[in-house]
């Protein structure tokens, strides 16, 4: 087997490892975080009966703060390459991009800078969910008459 | 056992995002855009709600809640107002998640300065 070859082949069942690996990890963490929700909203709910949107709204402003302040103190970054995809699916990485962004561009001044980045990548979150929103909303009325 | 299905279907989304990320060129950005688009349109199916009612609350946690809450209060306000409800309520579950995050976000700007 020439060198080249056997680079190649390594280099490719290497990548598949990664894949692999990269996606379990955003398993467990993204199920963690989930099921720490669940929990959370349930005592909410049963302790205090509050309704089940009210008790979701609250945990979520909890994980929201949470990854706000964490990316203020330059951990979350770090805690994000390394669990990717189970920290940013979940809300907590749309605080993040929206926090990371003000903090990036505040040296641009308070206008020009953190006032014109601050959506620069949740932008996209809110623009592409609200066409959604508006047009499968306006989908259904017309298919139920 | 609603806690374990939590864990089993917030970590599927998790999952999938991930396989998605490290199989094609996509970024992050192009990965919640389509999530959240994906959430609008189940939804729409109707099965957002009923995973949700089976499931637990996990379900509210991921950016895919985002679209269904948003497809789901453009029709609440189409069904009081008529369309230009739409636009009236279309933010209406959405805004605890959208204002803590921008308001939050500036005082921490405030208070941290960014880590290099």
């Amino acid at each position: 087997m020439k060198k080249e070859e056997y680079l190649k082949l390594v280099k490719g069942k290497d990548k598949e490892k990664n894949i692999l690996k990269n996606a379990l990890i955003s398993f467990l963490i993204g199920g963690l975080l989930g099921s720490i929700f669940h929990l959370l909203t349930y005592i909410l709910v049963n302790t205090c009966n509050m309704s089940s949107s009210f008790a979701c709204g609250i945990v979520l402003f909890i994980y929201i703060t949470l990854a706000i302040i964490l990316t203020g103190m330059g951990i979350f970054d770090k805690l994000i390459s390394k669990y990717k995809f189970g920290l940013i699916i979940p809300i907590t990485g749309f605080a993040h991009s929206v926090a990371s962004c003000l903090l990036e561009y505040k040296r641009d001044g308070f206008i020009t800078g953190i006032g014109a980045n601050m959506f620069k990548l949740a932008g996209s979150v809110i623009l592409y969910g609200s066409v959604a929103g508006v047009s499968f909303a306006i989908l259904r009325v017309i298919i139920n008459g | 056992m609603k806690i374990f299905s939590s864990f089993i279907l917030v970590g599927l989304i998790c999952f999938i995002a991930s396989l998605i990320y490290d199989t094609t060129k996509w970024t992050s950005g192009h990965i919640t855009s389509l999530f959240v688009v994906v959430g609008a349109f189940l939804g729409f199916i109707g099965v957002y709600d009923l995973l949700l009612k089976k499931c637990g609350y996990g379900l509210s946690l991921p950016i895919t809640s985002f679209g269904n809450l948003l497809y789901k209060s453009a029709l609440d306000g189409i069904e009081k107002y008529g369309l230009i409800g739409a636009f009236k309520n279309l933010y209406i579950s959405t805004s605890l998640g959208i204002s803590s995050t921008i308001v939050l976000s500036f005082f921490i700007t405030a208070f941290c300065n960014p880590k290099d």
